[in-house]
């Protein structure tokens, strides 16, 4: 086994719900849906978040678009027109997300970092 | 198979005010939909039309309307917009204004969808058990109600399409939902049927995927973002909508931008809650039903989409008056920008301490250190050739918001030093309109439609 960064196998995109961030995470490829399914679980994106977040985490599959939706309750700082954060709305939570590290196969572990990286 | 064109010009009110002229005049298109309201807008607005019973509505919206009303009404291209704020009618008027003023009085038919301001009716509402408790905290609205500023309700795409179906050429609504705009003509069109949950789905994610402008086609996208081309002249999207429920996404030929299944993946988990249950006033849209295909250069085709019955309940954006707040930054830079940054901070809240001033919520950011992603950010490099100290206050009080703004310039001379960027002057104090999410029951509320010849 070895350790990837998320931003090898996924992109993500951000937004806002009131005080609720929301992180979608979409695999690169289909095989790695699986992966991110096992790996990137509600409690490591809560304890990833540590500082940031400071409600419960949820987690939703999307197979269909090989892609996890993730909620980040009280993570805005009031959310709105209410935060005094520059990132009142949650938009960079995204690659926040993808700084996280995961543990893959060493095969996995040496297409993703062989490959040029997708970003 | 028939298949109808609508193109979205606006993801919220502030968007390019080129894009809609765009969509119209560089190809094809049946249907111009322009999202212009958010959360706090309907406030703005409000209190717009407070002053001025003729206000309360977009006012770029008009002045758009006058740039590209020859296009419509040649070729016979429909505008959807909620435009009209709290005061549709206004809206109207003026649009009726600028028709005639251009040589097209008796051309066109404007439709309104108004109803969906409850602001007058909240206390009915509760003195007959209606709580519209905030959907978050579970609180009954009568604990802020003398702070209400703006209250209104989120129609669906049903009203829209009676206002096409009798013959409304632009059709101006309040608050109806960015959805809604898109589902609308496709109800009109196909005349879809009220329980037809798998359609009026497919049409809601239509609509979720156009209804933030570019953010579909390129724009805030991450993967391969560098070798997307033409971000400059980039299209803004448009639906290939067909009776059976599919679609194409795409954009005009020869504009910049890309539009792949990952760029409609990314939108399409823009602001999302439950995938299961994306719910809307015409149906509950499931996400995890969607299915999509390539299906050539900028195009992406969505089948397979599953819907279930709408609720009974309409969601109601309420908004309120919630203190005061001011932000103001300075610039500190090398040698030690970071350590010197962190040295303003605790000076400024020292000084802050000793005015004796007290506030709900004081937050500071080192921008360029860990504004964005916090404790994630790592240490910065001790050589960091710059960090601005960003920092906020929030009060009930707003003399105490006002003192804090005077605090931050004499830094300049009094704190640590290399700093700069205060060039701007005092921070601005601004109202905070928080906002206030609720459900109300759709018996309570009917959408009032309207028809008229400009």
């Amino acid at each position: 086994m070895a350790k990837v960064q998320l931003v090898k196998l996924a992109h993500a995109r951000s937004g806002d719900k009131g005080d609720t961030a929301n992180v979608g995470l979409i695999a690169y490829k289909p095989e790695y849906y699986a992966v991110l399914v096992e790996q990137v679980t509600a409690a490591r994106v809560k304890a990833h978040f540590k500082g940031i977040s400071h409600g419960e985490v949820e987690r939703y599959e999307l197979p269909n678009l090989g892609a996890l939706n993730f909620l980040l309750h009280q993570s805005l700082d009031g959310g709105g027109t209410l935060s005094l954060k520059t990132d009142a709305q949650g938009k960079t939570y995204s690659t926040a997300l993808l700084r996280m590290e995961i543990e893959v196969d060493d095969e996995l572990a040496r297409e993703v970092n062989s490959s040029a990286s997708s970003l | 198979m028939k298949t109808i064109r609508i193109a979205n010009g606006q993801g919220f009110w502030g968007d390019s005010l080129e894009a809609p002229i765009e969509q119209v005049r560089r190809g094809p298109i049946d249907y111009l939909t322009l999202d212009y309201l958010a959360e706090i807008t309907m406030s703005i607005m409000q209190k717009q039309r407070a002053r001025d019973s003729r206000q309360g509505y977009a006012r770029d919206f008009v002045a758009m309307i006058e740039q590209i009303l020859p296009d419509l009404v040649d070729r016979n291209i429909k505008v959807v917009a909620n435009a009209g704020g709290v005061n549709p009618q206004a809206c109207r008027d003026a649009v009726i204004d600028v028709a005639r003023h251009a040589g097209f009085g008796g051309r066109l038919r404007i439709g309104i969808v108004a109803g969906d301001d409850i602001m007058q009716r909240l206390d009915d509402f509760i003195s007959r058990g209606v709580e519209l408790k905030n959907l978050d905290t579970g609180e009954p609205l009568a604990a802020i109600r003398p702070l209400v500023q703006s209250a209104n309700v989120y129609f669906g795409g049903r009203p829209v399409a009676e206002c096409l179906d009798q013959g409304g050429q632009i059709v101006i609504c309040g608050r109806v939902t960015d959805t809604g705009l898109s589902l609308g003509p496709m109800i009109h069109e196909y005349q879809w049927p009220v329980n037809d949950w798998d359609l009026l789905a497919a049409g809601t994610i239509a609509g979720h995927t156009i209804e933030c402008g570019a953010q579909c086609t390129g724009g805030n996208c991450l993967v391969d973002w560098e070798t997307i081309p033409n971000l400059a002249d980039i299209g803004y999207p448009i639906i290939e909508a067909h009776d059976d429920g599919t679609f194409v996404i795409t954009k005009h030929q020869g504009t910049g931008g890309r539009i792949t299944v990952a760029s409609i993946k990314e939108q399409l988990l823009y602001e999302m809650g439950d995938p299961h249950a994306y719910i809307t006033p015409d149906c509950v849209a499931d996400f995890t039903t969607i299915q999509l295909e390539q299906v050539g250069a900028d195009r992406v085709r969505f089948s397979g989409i599953k819907g279930r019955p709408a609720t009974d309940s309409f969601k109601v954006s309420i908004s309120y008056s919630a203190g005061w707040k001011a932000v103001g930054s300075l610039v500190y830079a090398w040698p030690d920008a970071y350590r010197k940054a962190q040295a303003a901070d605790r000076v400024l809240r020292e000084r802050l301490e000793r005015l004796g001033l007290t506030f709900d919520s004081v937050l500071t950011e080192l921008v360029g250190v860990d504004a964005c992603h916090g404790p994630l950010s790592g240490e910065p490099s001790p050589d960091i050739a710059e960090v601005t100290m960003r920092i906020g206050v929030r009060s009930q009080d707003k003399k105490a918001v006002e003192r804090f703004t005077r605090e931050i310039a004499p830094l300049v001379l009094n704190g640590p030093p290399t700093v700069t960027g205060f060039a701007g002057g005092r921070p601005k104090v601004e109202e905070i309109i928080a906002y206030w999410p609720a459900l109300i029951p759709k018996s309570e509320v009917e959408p009032e439609i309207s028809v008229i010849e400009a």
